[in-house]
């Protein structure tokens, strides 16, 4: 399978060009997966994939796709890049949330529950309704909100405005975050983590004019005061986004009235 | 099956970066729909890494004519030169637009945007390395998709997501529609419309190394393809210099342009020999047959000596966490190193299509060699050929494409409509899609697409990726042959209609297959060594023979043909190329 690099955590080694792969130790690893179909299932069950020849470095969604491609074609995931930056296949790995294609089977182990991530409506497998998701996303103006007519040139901004919102760029919308958070588990009229962080994307923007209305909308009931700080969100996102921080900066710039 | 039938006046086909600037400027114009086979913001844009070449001269002296003459130098002189000076000068709106559309640009001290260097691109025609790239972090591509779908959210662009675009309808000799199958319920959707954008993007996926998603499997051109359209310079694919060992994961010319270094198992700086002036800055095609050389002449590193080093520990690291934080946490979960104090190891990785569907500066699909229009058909991005990247695109050329490119694209297209009718749609223009898809089904075949992807995978990195051969590209004819009767043969598990990617993926198969057989073709026809496409059995590059674009076309009985069209543009008189 994939990579067969030895992984050397934090090795501090000159590049002498000697070091480099090892023997590969291959190994089996039992990958259990909630499945539903809703075409023949009323509930779901469990079922178990034993794949063998798994490299340490292997990813999740390698061992998926041998399970799918080899064994059931029926098995049913999203995939798209392959090294977290599309986010397609968030998951509920081991009990918690992350992407198939960032964890590697060294890290995870070999024994592997796989689910779909809660809080969406399940489709099918690993499949949920993303519709909910982005219909969030939409509704706190994802957008550069501006007044003025900044003619030929790029407006400006300082690196430190620049910095100020670097954090919250870097979402992918993969719903890892808010399918990690109890209180969305449990309403999901919350807004939801990812929102949020995109809000705070322009909330923080020191060229954006569009603040007023999006605090304004994440200061209704389904907005940021659901947030209990479990920092739940925080540990599920695979792009290391402190979302709780980012929730934590808006509801500052509510209660303060200033960002 | 059920079909369900829409009309609308213009269709864009993917939402990548070149399909949602063209939404953007097609939205409001018309009534337009947008169809993708993922969720906008999955597309492949977002893994685009280091930045988009721009001559702001915001950090030195710059000017787009440079910009220009890097661009057809780095395609080796076949690229059409009046579209580059299009793209070229066309890049400085664009980026302006991109931060006024809310870009977060990383700064220059004066607030400016902030540019560094890129492979390939120089200052007055190639004196030294210059400061051009406009990049956000490593992570531009990502910003650009992001901010263009965030416009296409405030302007409420109609999309149509996890719909895969299957076939194409003409009559008339225009478009009058297309098919596509909806993921969620395995339902057809027949869309009558005026026109069609398809920006769809590449193909990657035919090589086993690579840095394309798995979705990369060329939908678009191979539809096309199937339906006559010819495709342009097929032959022309780059290998990234810099994948990831084993993995094909980009790691962005951004960490050479910051001062990053390939070495040998001798820790040599060995861009020095190949690349005198801009050394590990030369255009990608050079570094990656460096690389290859370096491995095939002994000097690799590793138990099978099969890779080399780049190296990034003379580099503060502040200047790592600052500009090059993504690919630095790629090197670390994927290969478990530190890039600040480790070498990494890489191999060159399929990367990009410089082909596909040959169009005109405006978007609009040109199917000879006389430049004659497809009436309605568009295309934008990887999947089309306009050709500014010619033989070997620069780096960062193509988030440029995408954006100069997809706007003009959307923006003809939206024009096109406001005077052309509806062409009349047969009626059964969705047979031949329900006819595939229920022959899948039927299928009691026990050909796995995942075993023939595999081998095609392999083959075409073994004989068809940086270095070719006539011995190679006719074994490669062979095979193919053998996997393109062995597709019709695939059958599936999976036979539900909801989320049913078991099909799917047997469907992208063909195409690949398909699109492999045309870069083979291609490749094997072209008997000199231009930019990408070597062949070690015709070093040379041959200009009095080959100064032209191959025009490859499938005819209704399944053969393949050639044919060749100039090359625009004599501003700039090939010479030989140097760095």
């Amino acid at each position: 399978m994939a990579a067969t690099m030895e992984r050397s955590e934090g090795g501090q080694s000159e590049p002498t060009g000697e070091e480099g792969p090892t023997p590969v130790e291959r190994m089996t690893v039992s990958l259990k997966v909630k499945r539903f179909n809703p075409e023949t299932d009323d509930k779901p069950h469990w079922q178990e994939f034993v794949v063998d020849g798994v490299e340490g470095t292997d990813r999740v969604l390698d061992v998926l796709h041998q399970a799918k491609w080899y064994q059931d074609g029926t098995l049913t995931f999203r995939r798209s890049c392959a090294h977290g930056v599309c986010g397609s296949d968030a998951m509920v790995i081991n009990g918690e949330n992350g992407l198939a294609c960032q964890l590697l089977i060294q890290e995870v182990g070999t024994s592997i529950t796989l689910e779909a991530i809660r809080g969406l409506p399940v489709i099918k497998d690993l499949v949920v309704d993303m519709e909910p998701f982005f219909a969030q996303y939409r509704s706190v103006l994802p957008y550069l909100i501006t007044s003025d007519e900044p003619g030929y040139k790029e407006r400006h901004q300082t690196a430190e405005d620049r910095e100020r919102f670097d954090d919250t760029t870097k979402c992918i919308l993969c719903a890892a975050c808010t399918t990690s958070c109890p209180v969305y588990w449990g309403n999901s009229s919350y807004v939801g983590p990812a929102a949020i962080v995109q809000a705070h994307r322009f909330i923080f923007d020191s060229r954006d004019e569009g603040s007023a209305d999006r605090l304004d909308i994440l200061n209704e009931k389904s907005g940021v005061w659901r947030c209990r700080t479990a920092f739940n969100c925080s540990n599920a996102c695979p792009r290391g986004i402190k979302v709780t921080h980012a929730i934590e900066e808006v509801k500052r710039a509510i209660l303060y009235d200033r960002v | 099956m059920r079909i369900h039938h829409h009309s609308f006046d213009a269709v864009i086909v993917g939402a990548g970066g070149a399909g949602l600037r063209a939404a953007i400027e097609a939205a409001g114009e018309c009534r337009l729909a947008v169809i993708t086979k993922l969720y906008p913001t999955r597309s492949h844009t977002g893994a685009a890494q280091g930045g988009m070449c721009a001559a702001l001269a915001n950090v030195e002296e710059d000017s787009w004519e440079w910009h220009t003459f890097d661009t057809v130098k780095g395609g080796d002189y076949l690229v059409d030169q009046s579209a580059a000076q299009v793209m070229c000068r066309e890049a400085i709106d664009a980026v302006i637009e991109l931060e006024h559309y809310g870009l977060p640009f990383n700064r220059t001290p004066d607030g400016e945007i902030d540019q560094r260097r890129f492979g390939g691109h120089t200052r007055n025609h190639g004196e030294a390395p210059v400061r051009r790239a406009c990049y956000s972090a490593d992570r531009t591509g990502h910003m650009i998709l992001q901010t263009l779908y965030q416009q296409c959210v405030k302007r409420d662009v109609n999309f149509f997501n996890e719909f895969q675009v299957l076939d194409v309808t003409f009559s008339e000799g225009r478009v009058a529609g297309c098919v596509a199958y909806e993921q969620a319920t395995g339902d057809l959707h027949v869309f009558a419309t005026k026109a069609i954008l398809f920006a769809s993007g590449g193909f990657g996926k035919m090589f086993k190394v690579s840095s394309n998603a798995h979705t990369l499997t060329g939908d678009g051109p191979g539809l096309l393809y199937r339906r006559g359209i010819p495709m342009e310079d097929m032959e022309f694919f780059q290998f990234h210099p810099t994948g990831i060992y084993k993995l094909g994961i980009l790691l962005s010319e951004a960490a050479r342009g910051e001062g990053g270094i390939l070495r040998n198992v001798d820790n040599e700086r060995f861009m020095e020999r190949y690349a005198p002036t801009v050394k590990d800055l030369a255009p990608r095609d050079m570094v990656s047959r460096a690389i290859l050389t370096e491995i095939k002449e002994g000097r690799g590193i590793g138990p099978n000596k099969d890779y080399v080093h780049l190296d990034l520990t003379h580099l503060p690291p502040e200047q790592i966490d600052a500009k090059l934080p993504d690919i630095s946490e790629f090197v670390r979960t994927y290969m478990g190193l530190e890039p600040k104090t480790q070498g990494i190891p890489i191999q060159p990785t399929a990367h990009y299509a410089m082909g596909g569907i040959p169009t005109n500066i405006d978007g609009e699909v040109v199917v000879d060699a006389e430049g004659t229009v497809f009436p309605g058909l568009y295309a934008a991005g990887e999947c089309a050929c306009v050709s500014v990247h010619g033989a070997n695109r620069l780096g960062t050329n193509s988030l440029l494409d995408i954006v100069v490119f997809g706007k003009r694209g959307g923006r003809s297209m939206a024009q096109f409509v406001k005077t052309a009718d509806h062409a009349p749609l047969p009626a059964d223009a969705s047979d031949d899609v329900r006819e595939r898809i229920e022959r899948i089904f039927a299928s009691t075949g026990t050909e796995k697409a995942a075993e023939i992807r595999s081998e095609l995978q392999d083959h075409m990195m073994d004989k068809a990726s940086v270095f070719r051969t006539e011995e190679s590209l006719s074994e490669m004819v062979t095979v193919l042959d053998d996997l393109k009767e062995r597709v019709e043969r695939v059958g599936i598990d999976d036979k539900g209609e909801v989320f049913n990617f078991d099909i799917t993926e047997a469907l992208e198969l063909g195409y690949l297959v398909d699109l492999a057989e045309a870069v083979v073709v291609s490749a094997r026809a072209r008997t000199e060594s231009r930019g990408a496409h070597w062949r070690d059995d015709h070093p040379i590059r041959d200009d009095a023979n080959w100064m032209k674009h191959t025009m490859v076309t499938r005819q209704p009985d399944g053969t393949v043909t050639l044919d060749y069209k100039p090359v625009d543009g004599d501003l700039y008189v090939p010479m030989e190329r140097k760095y």
